[in-house]
C-alpha cells in the first residue's frame, strides 16, 4: 500500500523573488498537473504547508510562496540547486476546456493571483481559444504587486486591468477595489461568459454578487477556496465545508454549489 | 458459536490472547480523572478478563487503540524519511456496540475515495473487534435513536450476566482458547441495546438550520476545551506536527495528533484569517457534521449516540439535547425533520 503522506524530494531549478516576502520557486516535477491544484510543501522540523501551483512547464511547476509561517520562512533560506520535500499535486484545479470558445473574465486579488496565474498565462498566450478575455488583478498597494514580469505580458491584452487598493501620491496606475472595474466589462453573451474569481473570502463574495447583478448565471462563476489544511487527502478534517473537502473536491468550486457550502 | 464461561475461564482466555497479541479493553485507570483521586474507565492493555470494566462506560472510546492520540508518521533526518514500526502486529479490542458502529464511520473517512490511510490500515486491518454487550445501556446513551444499538458483524461478543459470561467467538485463535477451557456451548443471539433516553433525530436537515438562533446559547456555555471531540468514537480529525530532538537538531519526527474543531486554531490560515470564531459556530459545525454533513458524503449519520460527549462536558452541554433542538429547528424552518 502506498503511503500517501510520504513526500518526495524535488530540485529547485530557479528562484524568482517578487517582493521581500514573496518568492516563486521553480521545482522539478514531471507528472500531470493543472493550474489551481496545490502541493503540500514538506520541510522536516518545520512541517507542511499547502502551496498552490502558480506556473506549469515542461518538467517543472512553480510555487509562489509568501513568507508567513515557519514552513515558508524556512523555504526562503533555500536556493537554486538545492531540493526540498513535497507531496501532491492535490485538488481538482481549473478545467481550461470549460472556458474554451467562450468569453472569459478572471478577477484575482493578492495572493489569489497565484492559483490563477496558470489560467491567465495560458489564455494570454492563446487568445484565439477564447471569445474575449478580460483580467482584473488587484493588490493592496504598489509594493504588494506580484508577478510584474507576467503583468508586462498580460498588459498587452487590452482587457487587462491592474489596480491597487491604496497608493501614495503620485501613483499613476488604477486604484480602488477590483469590484470597481466589474461594471466596465463588456459582455458579448452574458449567458455563456465564464467568470473565474480568486481571492480572500469577502472579495470573492463581493465579486460574485457584482457579476450576478449584471446577469451572469451562477453556474458560469468559478471560485477557488483557501482553507486550513493538514493532509490534502480528505482525512484530517481541517478544510471541510459542509460535506465537501476543499483539498479533494476543491479548491475550485462552481459558485452554484459553493454558495451552499457552510464553513 | 456461543459459550457460557466462568470468571476464571475468562481470565485464562484473555491471558491466552494477550500472550499472542495486544489486547485492549476499557479498564479502570486509577487516578486518571480530573482530580488525582478520581478513577476513570479508559482504554488500556489488559492481561486478565477481570480487568475489563463491564459495569461502566469508558470515558474515552476504543479509537485510541487504532488511532493513537499522537502517532509518529516519520522519523527524519535532513534528507531522509523513515516510517516507524506499527504499535502492534496483531491486536484484539473489546468495545461496545456503539463503538463498533463508530468504527464504520472512521472507515468512511480513513478508507474513503480509494485513498487508504497507510497508518490507519496498519493497525485497523490487523485488529479483531469483540463487542461488549449492553442490555440497557447507560443513562446518557441514545444509540437506539441513532440507529446504532444493534450488534454489527464482528469477531466476537461478550455479555456479562449474573451467572458469568456469554462469549461468542468468530475467530480460530479465540475459539481454541475457549475450547481449552471446556466451555459449555449454548444457544444465544445478541439483542440490540435499549435506552431510556429517546431523541428525535431529524432525517434531513435544511441548510437554514445552520443560521438558526439555536446555536447562540453555546456562545456563552461552551468553553472550547475540545473534550467532546477527544472522547468521541467517530471524531477523526488530526493535525500534523513536526518536532526535532534537542540532542540532534537535524533529526526529528513528524507526528499527527488528535485535533478538535472546537478549539482555537483549527481553521487558522495565513494572514490572520480564521473561519469559525464563535463558540456557537463551532458547536454548529460539529453538530451538523455528526447529523448532516457526514451523511451527505457517506450516506449515514456520523454520531452513534454513545453519549460520551455528554458525560465528559465540564459545562454540562448535552449533545442529545442539541440533537433535539436541531430537530425542532428543522420544523421551524419548514423542513421535514
Ligand atoms: S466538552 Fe463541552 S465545553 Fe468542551 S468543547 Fe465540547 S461542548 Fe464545549
Ligand atoms: S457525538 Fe457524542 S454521542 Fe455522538 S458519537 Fe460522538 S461522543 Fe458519542
Ligand atoms: S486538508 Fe485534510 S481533509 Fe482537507
Amino acid at each position: 500500500m502506498d503511503n500517501l503522506y510520504k513526500p518526495f524530494l524535488s530540485k529547485i531549478l530557479k528562484v524568482n523573488p517578487h517582493t521581500d516576502i514573496e518568492y516563486t520557486f521553480r521545482m522539478e516535477y514531471a507528472g500531470e498537473v493543472k493550474p489551481g491544484q496545490f502541493f503540500e510543501v514538506s520541510i522536516p522540523k518545520y512541517g507542511e504547508a499547502p502551496i498552490s501551483i502558480s506556473g506549469i512547464g515542461d518538467g517543472w511547476v512553480e510555487l509562489t510562496i509568501r513568507r508567513v509561517g515557519k514552513v515558508t520562512s524556512e523555504l526562503f533560506e533555500s536556493s537554486e540547486g538545492k531540493s526540498f520535500f513535497m507531496r501532491g499535486p492535490y485538488g481538482n484545479g481549473f478545467d481550461l476546456d470549460l472556458y474554451k470558445g467562450k468569453q472569459l473574465v478572471v478577477v484575482a486579488g493578492g495572493t489569489g493571483v497565484s492559483p490563477v496565474r496558470g489560467v491567465i498565462n495560458h489564455f494570454s498566450r492563446n487568445l484565439g481559444q477564447v471569445d474575449g478575455f478580460s483580467v482584473i488583478v488587484g493588490f493592496r498597494s504598489p509594493e504588494d504587486i506580484l508577478f510584474s514580469d507576467d503583468i508586462a505580458l498580460w498588459k498587452e491584452n487590452k482587457g487587462f486591468t491592474l489596480t491597487v487598493d491604496h497608493a501614495s501620491e503620485g501613483y499613476t496606475g488604477s486604484q480602488g477595489m477590483v469590484t470597481k472595474y466589474i461594471p466596465d466589462i463588456q459582455f458579448k453573451d452574458i449567458n455563456t461568459a465564464q467568470i473565474v474569481i480568486v481571492g480572500p473570502p469577502r472579495m470573492m463574495t463581493a465579486c460574485a454578487g457584482a457579476f450576478i447583478e449584471r446577469g451572469v448565471p451562477e453556474e458560469n462563476i468559478w471560485i477557488s477556496h483557501e482553507r486550513r489544511m493538514s493532509c490534502g487527502l480528505g482525512k484530517c478534517g481541517h478544510c471541510r465545508m459542509s460535506h465537501k473537502y476543499v483539498c479533494l473536491d476543491g479548491p475550485v468550486f462552481n459558485y452554484a454549489d459553493a454558495k451552499h457550502l457552510v464553513d | 458459536m456461543a459459550y457460557k464461561i466462568s470468571e476464571s475461564a475468562l481470565d485464562a482466555i484473555i491471558a491466552g490472547l494477550s500472550a499472542q497479541c495486544a489486547v485492549y479493553a476499557p479498564r479502570l485507570l486509577a487516578g486518571w480523572g480530573t482530580s488525582s483521586d478520581v478513577d476513570i474507565v479508559g482504554y488500556a492493555k489488559i492481561e486478565k478478563g477481570s480487568q475489563i470494566a463491564f459495569d461502566k462506560k469508558s470515558m474515552y472510546s476504543f479509537k485510541e487503540a487504532i488511532l493513537p492520540i499522537s502517532q509518529t508518521l516519520f522519523y527524519f533526518t535532513e534528507d531522509e524519511m523513515r516510517e516507524p514500526r506499527p504499535a502492534f502486529a496483531q491486536a484484539v479490542v473489546f468495545l461496545r456496540g456503539c463503538e463498533l458502529h463508530g468504527l464504520s464511520r472512521l472507515d468512511d473517512v480513513y478508507r474513503a475515495d480509494g485513498k487508504l490511510d497507510f497508518y490507519y490500515e496498519q493497525l485497523r486491518s490487523n485488529t479483531k473487534f469483540i463487542v461488549i454487550g449492553c442490555e440497557d445501556g447507560f443513562e446518557s446513551c441514545f444509540c437506539e435513536s441513532m440507529g446504532a444499538s444493534g450488534v454489527p458483524a464482528c469477531d466476537g461478543y461478550i455479555l456479562s450476566r449474573g451467572d458469568g459470561y456469554v462469549l461468542i467467538s468468530n475467530f480460530d485463535e479465540l475459539t481454541d482458547l475457549v475450547k481449552a477451557e471446556k466451555a459449555e456451548q449454548i444457544d444465544f443471539t445478541p439483542v440490540p441495546a435499549k435506552n431510556t433516553l429517546k431523541v428525535n433525530v431529524p432525517d434531513e436537515i435544511p441548510e437554514e438550520v445552520a443560521t438558526s438562533p439555536i446555536w447562540d446559547e453555546y456562545d456563552a456555555r461552551c468553553i472550547i476545551c475540545g473534550r467532546c471531540n477527544f472522547v468521541c468514537p467517530t471524531c477523526a480529525c488530526f493535525t500534523m506536527q513536526d518536532i526535532f530532538y534537542d540532542e540532534n537538531v537535524n533529526a526529528g519526527e513528524r507526528r499527527r495528533v488528535w485535533a478538535s474543531c472546537q478549539i482555537d486554531g483549527y481553521t487558522d490560515i495565513a494572514g490572520g484569517i480564521a473561519f469559525r470564531k464563535t463558540k456557537g459556530e463551532r458547536m454548529r459545525f460539529k453538530a451538523l457534521h455528526k447529523l448532516k454533513d457526514h451523511k451527505g458524503r457517506y450516506g449515514r449519520n456520523m454520531c452513534v449516540g454513545c453519549g460520551r460527549c455528554d458525560d465528559v462536558c465540564p459545562e454540562y452541554i448535552s449533545f442529545s439535547a442539541c440533537v433535539g433542538k436541531v430537530a425542532k429547528a428543522c420544523k421551524e424552518v419548514g423542513g421535514n425533520g
